[in-house]
């Protein structure tokens, strides 16, 4: 390698490293904002505290907001994981014509636009008196994270060989229990990965929920629109630190998953 | 998963419904279709309901007719609009390629670890919510706000930038990234370097060598990774209402306030028409590209 060569690769990694850290700025600004004593937005902060934190958990308006969102992305996780686990082996198993045109329905939620999205609902659930209700929520996120459990588990089920599932039917086990015994447990990790982006898909959905909001129930993405706009204290960026640890954490466990699926094979 | 709020099309189908091992035809075989059935309903009910409604509505509210697209394409506002959220996504998609290209062909000389950093580097914004992410650039662009502090000292002085579009689109750029990076490095990745080197050792310049060899080899990585941020960027409505200005206003953001403030459900549906219409356009022009590079490489 010569010198001009050696310089080139240099400059492309500067670059890359500029490019990198602009990637993750935002969450380089956030945490540190959570800790600040000021009550302003102003980055780095010249002093530490916890203030905003306990300020968060003291504020029925966030509590709420939290508990609801952690309320409606469990009911998410458990409605959207059945339904796209039922649907991925409708998909994978069924013998139909009308198969990608369904295909296709199931996923549709994944490319519209959500603010196209959010009027249609939102006229639907005014009809249906259903704006700022659990029900509401769980229904419209369900539908937003049906295909995020639908596409990991196709993909664990287009490796699976069915033949097990014969071989356990052959030695006398009945649908359900080749299904339970055989299936399910090799299939799991995609279910298990599907179940938490549905989690992150719910937990983080802004744009439906502000419509489908009502001044009695909101979730934390909601509050956190609303406070952006009306105040400037730092307790928003403890709701952040806070909603970035836990997708962190979910997401990297997703990905683990992931990983030992794809290892395994 | 969070940028998927607003990014149609982010991850792709990744399983069709061929199953392996022709099964052989058991008592109830319709069963499987069976099990489609509660998703369907529930995605027919809560979502091609809703959107069909809102079509009807574009065509009969107030009246019956094309009233409402006649109105939005000759409402100098609107056209205003239209071109701005055009011209927005436009440089959302140049300025993210920009940055993208470099990036990605690193991604794929650097060695193991350097390629993991890049990656993890990549994927950060992927699951960092929305939300928190346009917060993050409320602070970050703000008139004294960090960026403007480091301008300042090194002497490049102060910019206003939030609540215009040059602060839209920095957010926007980096919301959308990865849905640059990712297929450009599929691409780049399946294409073999010793193309490039056989024309050095012909006497090529680098940069010929590059223009003439490796360009047109990761053309179809652009092409995918192009149209899915452009389509991703028409379609945004939280960043550039909490970054952006509301004189500058995106199609979204014009959506919303005919519904939601003026009530105006024909013209608001009319204009959601508008974006879907352009939107589902785009995607399937994302399906044919990327169909055909993936026969070269498979993403």
């Amino acid at each position: 390698m010569n010198n001009g060569s050696r310089a080139a690769r240099a400059a492309l990694w500067a670059f890359c490293a500029l490019v990198g850290l602009w990637l993750v700025a935002p969450v380089l600004v956030v945490v540190p904002l959570s800790f600040t004593d000021k009550p302003s937005l102003v980055f780095p902060p010249t002093g530490w505290s916890t203030r905003w934190y306990a300020n968060f958990f003291g504020d029925p308006r966030w509590t709420d907001a939290f508990v609801n969102s952690i309320k409606v992305g469990l009911l998410v996780t458990l409605t959207a994981t059945v339904l796209g686990t039922l649907a991925a082996l409708g998909l994978t198993r069924a013998r139909l014509r009308g198969l990608p045109i369904a295909q296709g329905t199931l996923l549709s939620p994944m490319i519209v636009p959500g603010v196209v999205f959010a009027i249609g609902t939102y006229a639907l659930f005014l009809k249906l008196q259903l704006v700022g209700t659990l029900f509401g929520f769980v229904v419209a996120h369900t539908v937003l994270a049906l295909p995020f459990v639908m596409i990991p588990v196709t993909a664990s089920l287009a490796g699976f060989d069915r033949r097990l599932e014969q071989a356990a039917a052959g030695l006398g086990a009945g649908r359900w229990t080749a299904f339970r015994t055989v299936t399910l447990p090799l299939v799991a990790p995609g279910v298990v990965s599907g179940a938490l982006f549905a989690f992150v898909t719910s937990f983080d959905e802004v744009v439906v929920s502000l419509f489908i909001q009502s001044p009695y129930l909101q979730t934390l993405p909601v509050q956190m629109y609303g406070s952006v706009t009306r105040d400037t204290d730092p307790t928003i960026a403890a709701a952040a630190t806070m909603i970035i640890t836990l997708t962190t954490a979910i997401v990297l466990a997703a990905t683990l998953l992931t990983a030992r699926r794809s290892r395994a094979r | 998963m969070a940028v998927l709020d607003e990014a149609p099309g982010a991850a792709r189908p990744t399983a069709g419904p061929a199953a392996p091992g022709r099964a052989p035809r058991e008592r109830g075989a319709a069963r499987p279709a069976v099990l489609l059935l509660p998703a369907l309903v529930l995605v027919l009910v809560f979502f091609a309901y809703p959107l069909a409604t809102m079509l009807w509505r574009a065509f009969t509210e107030p009246e019956t007719g094309w009233g409402n697209f006649t109105w939005f394409f000759t409402t100098q506002a609107n056209i205003d609009v239209l071109v701005r959220t055009f011209t927005t996504a436009l440089w959302v998609t140049v300025i993210a390629l920009l940055l993208s290209y470099p990036y990605a062909y690193l991604m794929t000389v650097a060695g193991p670890r350097g390629r993991a950093a890049l990656t993890l580097l990549v994927l950060v914004p992927f699951w960092t919510s929305l939300m928190v992410r346009t917060f993050a650039w409320m602070v970050i662009l703000q008139d004294t706000g960090v960026l403007n502090r480091t301008l300042d000292l090194v002497g490049l002085g102060p910019v206003h930038l939030i609540r215009t579009q040059a602060g839209v689109i920095v957010g926007m750029v980096q919301l959308l990234m990865p849905f640059m990076v990712l297929p450009l490095y599929a691409v780049m990745s399946g294409i073999d370097r010793r193309y490039v080197q056989a024309a050095r050792s012909l006497g090529a310049r680098p940069l010929t060598a590059f223009a003439g060899i490796y360009l047109p080899l990761s053309l179809p990585g652009i092409a995918a990774g192009s149209l899915m941020v452009f389509v991703s960027a028409l379609g945004f409505y939280i960043t550039p209402a909490l970054l952006g200005s509301p004189d500058d206003a995106l199609i979204s953001q014009q959506i919303f306030t005919q519904v939601n403030g003026l009530l105006q459900w024909g013209r608001g549906g009319a204009m959601g028409v508008v974006l879907l219409g352009m939107t589902l356009a785009l995607l399937v022009l994302v399906a044919l590209v990327t169909r055909r590079a993936g026969r070269k490489v498979s993403l």
